[in-house]
């Protein structure tokens, strides 16, 4: 069985054709937009994605040895994630689906990278601590669904990051040689400064940490490196600790890392420490999967799709707001 | 460390939490648990005690004052800082977490409005639990619930906070006992409006609808 998968939930216009046996993977194209200043927007972020996908489906597929007559089924990412963004690769897939009259396969984007985590890393059944610019979010399998245990109150780790450099203005751009600039600017630090580290039972909340690691800032009392180290300290070990309360709730055996925060090193260095503490696996997805693709999405299509699930080209709406735990998952 | 203290003892080893080591042994006659928060590897040494410390002092104080106030918590025997120890009653009984997957939902469903009306109580005494779960209610043998585990709790009156805790009870109900969750949620909400009244009650439902929205991509959330 072969599946022709799209992402295009934020910055990543992604094409991956992918088949439910070794080697798995027979393409993986992929188009970043990257801002020249500030963040993603989203319009901007669609009108690019509308630009390349031509292509980089036809680049996919080319690589891929498949003619597209010959795939089972077209999977997209339906969310979460911006809207614009997501109509574009929504649109696509439903005029792919119809002209190709393949079975059209409604993928939810964090479902996606959890799944391909567990393809590409071999764990069975992980607590799921996912991390990227949107999502803070610890889940874990539990009849049927992958549910929420823990989550960020306001803020994701990854857009907290982004802001703070961005205001101290250490960003744009935002990850040098794949090192954060607040990984960048800790290094240098020494001195840990008092900042509120905010645990509320299994979920964490960042919007406090931002407007007093800022105010830290303008105060011009400190140097700039200390108050990264201090802000990174904080901010990972609250994540870390959240994590450990999940392990200790759940009882689960291998931890899997997911997400594109999840590229740092020194996140994973506490990650590791807590691994090790328990007893614990953990998994940590290669950066090249961690970040969005379209392979995560082809291949969560693929168990999809072998179990039924298929949606109406009419009915793909896309869902911005789409929960991990609203969908279920009959594979497991 | 714990050699000094149970020096040929037969101190017992009854739970690993995420933060801290809970050993049970005898203190001056008394059954009592030993909490010892123990240092995370993970954590900057300066930031991991300052946390330790922190939450050692602050745990004590809200036992003692969660218990002059009548509400069912551990009695503090003795407290070292330096230590981030705690030594306080041993509670008979069994984790409601444990408890729900043996019992009718009708069982369930009383003894969850019991933990609404502690978790009332102790509202009202300003005092917010912090980390509200199934796995730090313990339902004692002859039925009554107690709070334990106070390491994340705090004094505070905020209807926020409040709805902290109220939220974090009801998600750890539905993440664990997902199949008959939304129909004690109810029950929950009728003991804890008992003792708050209803005016209360209904402020902090308003807040935990809020709260639950705040969580990102909620999908009611679109209308907003």
């Amino acid at each position: 069985m072969k599946v022709l998968g799209i992402e295009s939930t934020a910055h990543t216009f992604g094409v991956a054709v992918v088949q439910d046996q070794e080697p798995y993977i027979l393409s993986d194209e992929r188009a970043e937009y990257v801002p020249e200043k500030g963040g993603i927007h989203p319009r901007e972020a669609s009108l690019y994605f509308m630009k390349v996908a031509p292509k980089v489906i036809h680049k996919s597929l080319k690589a891929s040895g498949v003619n597209a007559s010959n795939v089972d089924g077209i999977a997209v990412a339906l969310g979460p994630g911006l809207g614009p963004c997501l109509r574009v690769g929504a649109t696509i897939a439903r005029a792919l689906a119809v002209y190709l009259g393949k079975p059209l396969i409604p993928v939810n984007h964090a479902v996606a990278h959890i799944e391909v985590g567990r393809l590409i890393t071999g764990v069975k059944d992980p607590l799921i601590i996912y991390l990227s610019g949107g999502n803070t979010m610890i889940a874990a399998y539990s009849g049927g669904r992958y549910r929420v245990l823990g989550e960020t109150l306001d803020i994701a780790l990854g857009n907290f990051m982004d802001v703070f450099v961005r205001e101290v203005g250490l960003a744009p751009p935002y990850v040098v040689g794949g090192v954060h600039q607040l990984d960048r600017c800790a290094e240098e630090g020494k001195v840990l400064l008092k900042l509120p580290y905010v645990v509320k039972g299994q979920d964490v909340s960042f919007s406090g940490l931002l407007t007093a690691s800022l105010r830290l800032y303008r105060q011009g009392r400190y140097s700039l490196e200390d108050i990264c180290y201090s802000v990174r300290e904080v901010a990972y070990s609250a994540v870390v600790e959240v994590a450990e309360r999940a392990l200790a709730h759940t009882g689960k055996t291998e931890m899997l890392l997911i997400g594109g925060v999840a590229a740092s090193k020194y996140l994973r260095e506490k990650f590791e420490a807590l691994s090790r503490q328990r007893g614990v696996r953990l998994a940590v997805v290669p950066p090249k999967y961690s970040v969005d693709n379209g392979v995560m999405i082809a291949w969560t299509g693929i168990l999809m799709f072998k179990h039924g699930v298929t949606i109406k080209p009419e009915h793909a709406y896309v869902k911005q707001r789409w929960r991990l735990d609203q969908v279920d998952i009959p594979w497991l | 460390m714990t050699r000094s203290i149970y020096r040929g003892s037969k101190a017992e080893v009854i739970y690993v939490g995420a933060e801290a080591v809970l050993i049970k042994y005898i203190f001056l006659g008394f059954k009592a648990v030993y909490k010892f928060r123990v240092s995370k590897p993970y954590r900057d040494s300066r930031l991991d005690s300052e946390v330790r410390r922190a939450r050692t002092i602050n745990e004590s104080r809200i036992l003692i004052n969660a218990r002059l106030s009548g509400v069912n918590v551990p009695v503090v025997f003795y407290i070292d800082i330096d230590k981030a120890l705690i030594v306080m009653e041993y509670i008979e009984g069994e984790l409601l977490k444990d408890v729900l997957s043996s019992v009718s939902v009708a069982q369930a469903c009383s003894i969850i409005e019991d933990v609404g009306v502690l978790t009332g109580r102790l509202h009202k005494a300003g005092i917010v639990h912090g980390d509200l779960t199934t796995s730090n209610i313990i339902v004692s043998p002859n039925g009554e619930v107690y709070a334990v585990d106070f390491g994340l709790s705090r004094f505070s009156s905020e209807v926020e906070d409040r709805g902290v805790d109220v939220h974090l009870f009801i998600r750890s109900l539905e993440s664990t006992h997902y199949s008959y969750a939304s129909k004690v949620v109810s029950c929950f909400l009728k003991g804890y409006g008992k003792v708050v009244g209803p005016e209360l009650a209904d402020l902090i439902k308003d807040k935990v609808k809020e709260i639950r929205m705040r969580g990102r991509y909620v999908e009611e959330r679109r209308g907003m």
